[in-house]
């Protein structure tokens, strides 16, 4: 079964995370980089990407005649998608436990950062015989 | 000549994998690198003969190539022990054992089933394990067909084989006492295949209905090497008797038809025949088991000319020996079905009310689409409208989440407006 696991913030935790110290920033990446080799080892990577900033996002809708009308200014306390994961494992309880990974990477002085992850499951297109 | 590699070609070497498999690990004992060599000489077989032909000798070919492949790989084992440790060589390594003339080819296939199948691996390595292994199929082939990276595969492939390695199993047919029981976790194995492909042509996975190709392929070569075993025929008529309703499960628009709304001018009948004449003689054995029972009922479906020609009180009646047989949830809401189909639709309610408290169906989307389905048929609308939604809230399937939404507000129009 695929889960995807989405790490999402404020755009006030993108700026305090700018202000990380080089050796924090370099405990972080070298933490995710540990983990996707983890996964890849263990057979249950699919894919992982990290999102532009807040700072380039736009929501766009389609007018009538189908031309984009976007916007782009966004309350502080907005939420936005940083970057996923992808896997595909045995159980729920082991997409919860790689979740629980992702979101106690080191932050400044390496104290975790508990961040919250949701967990999807992804659907999938089997099915059973129907009555 | 100009040969390119056609279906049977590739057939030919799917069928010779695990010949060649067993053929390379008889001699050099070492089951991981074997299994790569023969993967190996695949690849290299499927560049090669469409350009210069199929050899005349194709398993001779195969094995020769496989067998470079690990001399090389032994000659690079040895240097690197020899650089880390100065061992002496292992020369006894290139040595034939002595049973190497004891076991068929035949065998093999068996042989390399049950440490493909082997307990201790999960479900999802032993499949993709059984599928290159045995199957024949390349690493890109398993990866494109259960959607992930090719290289998360071949890490899959390579960490089942590591865990056979370590569990010690030895390269033999398993000890006529456990033989039964190893038997049934490589049958559950090729079931769990089949149901991978077992899908609708939805998006992206259309390429999985190959996977149903391979699962009955696998079984067939399983049949015909125990074709006394009842189960092993039963599982087989199950496969094709299913398969064969395959062309008729979606609709023009891709949307799944549930089996009583079938057009039954599209089912194989090919396959039907082949199903009815497995399982008539799996059953005549007498050693009734899940498979056998669960195609008994495929079969009952597939000789009804129309959906109310069914003969829904025998289908009842192998629930019933199927509830006796094995605790499995998804049993009992078949059960109600037929039960409801035979007494009415108050008497599958009530067997459903029975397995509200049984946790493994506890916010299981199937558990509400029965009862939807029946509240429906005893003409209570509203309720049933209502758990077709819960279902469609619950399933992780896109094609059944669209089918039960589509359930919801075909009967929520057909409550609303007058006729």
């Amino acid at each position: 079964m695929k889960y995807i696991l989405l790490m999402t913030g404020a755009k006030a935790g993108v700026d305090a995370y700018r202000a990380w110290s080089e050796n924090d920033i370099q405990a972080h990446f070298a933490y995710l980089k540990g983990l996707n080799k983890e996964l890849s080892e263990s057979g249950e990577f699919v894919a992982t990407e990290g999102l532009a900033p807040p700072e380039q996002a736009k929501v766009v809708r389609g007018a009538n005649d189908g031309t984009p009308i976007t916007d782009g200014v966004f309350p502080e306390a907005k939420e936005f998608l940083l970057g996923y994961w992808i896997v595909d494992v045995d159980s729920p309880e082991r997409a919860y436990e790689v979740a629980a990974r992702v979101s106690a990477g080191p932050g400044p002085g390496g104290v975790r950062l508990s961040m919250p992850i949701e967990v999807r499951q992804i659907m999938h297109g089997r099915t059973g015989e129907l009555p | 000549m100009d040969r390119v590699l056609d279906l049977s070609s590739e057939h030919l070497l799917r069928d010779l994998a695990p010949q060649v498999l067993g053929a390379v690990f008889r001699r050099f004992r070492d089951f991981a690198a074997a299994e790569d060599a023969v993967q190996e000489a695949l690849i290299a077989a499927a560049a090669q003969w469409p350009r210069e032909g199929v050899p005349d000798h194709p398993r001779g070919w195969l094995i020769q190539v496989a067998f470079r492949r690990m001399t090389d790989h032994v000659r690079g084992e040895l240097a690197r022990r020899q650089r880390e440790t100065a061992a002496a060589m292992e020369m006894d390594q290139l040595a034939p054992p002595p049973d190497a003339a004891m076991e068929t080819d035949q065998d093999d296939t068996l042989i390399l089933l049950f440490m493909c199948c082997h307990p201790a691996l999960t479900s999802s390595s032993a499949i993709a394990l059984t599928l290159r292994a045995v199957g024949g199929l390349t690493t890109a082939e398993i990866a494109n067909a259960f959607l992930v990276p090719e290289a998360t595969m071949a890490q899959r492939i390579s960490r089942a084989k590591n865990s056979i390695k370590a569990s010690g199993v030895p390269f033999r047919l398993p000890t006529s006492e456990e033989r039964e029981q190893r038997l049934r976790a490589v049958l559950h194995v090729l079931y769990l295949i089949f149901n991978e492909g077992y899908t609708s042509s939805v998006g992206p996975h259309l390429q999985r209905l190959e996977l149903s190709r391979q699962a009955i392929r696998l079984t067939r070569s399983v049949h015909a090497l125990l074709p006394d075993h009842a189960e092993v025929g039963g599982l087989l008529a199950l496969m094709l008797l299913t398969d064969a309703r395959g062309a008729a499960r979606t609709g023009p628009d891709e949307e799944l038809i549930p089996l009583l709304k079938q057009d039954r001018a599209l089912w194989n009948q090919a396959e039907i025949a082949e199903g009815i004449a497995l399982i008539t003689a799996a059953l005549a054995k007498g050693s009734i088991g899940a498979y056998q029972l669960q195609a008994a009922v495929a079969a009952v479906h597939d000789e009804a000319v129309r959906a109310e020609d069914t003969d829904w009180p025998q289908i009842l009646a192998l629930y019933e020996l199927l509830k006796r047989m094995s605790d499995n949830p998804m049993v009992m809401l078949n059960h109600a079905i037929a039960a409801a189909m035979v007494h009415g639709p108050g008497k599958g309610l009530e067997l459903l009310r029975a397995l509200d408290a049984d946790p493994r169906l506890a916010n299981h989307h199937r558990l509400d689409a029965v009862r939807a389905h029946l509240l429906e048929m005893a003409g209570d609308h509203e309720a049933a409208i209502k758990h077709y939604r819960i279902a469609a809230g619950r399933t992780t399937s896109i094609p059944e989440r669209n089918y039960l939404l589509t359930q919801a507000a075909r009967l929520s129009q057909s409550t609303t407006s007058p006729e």
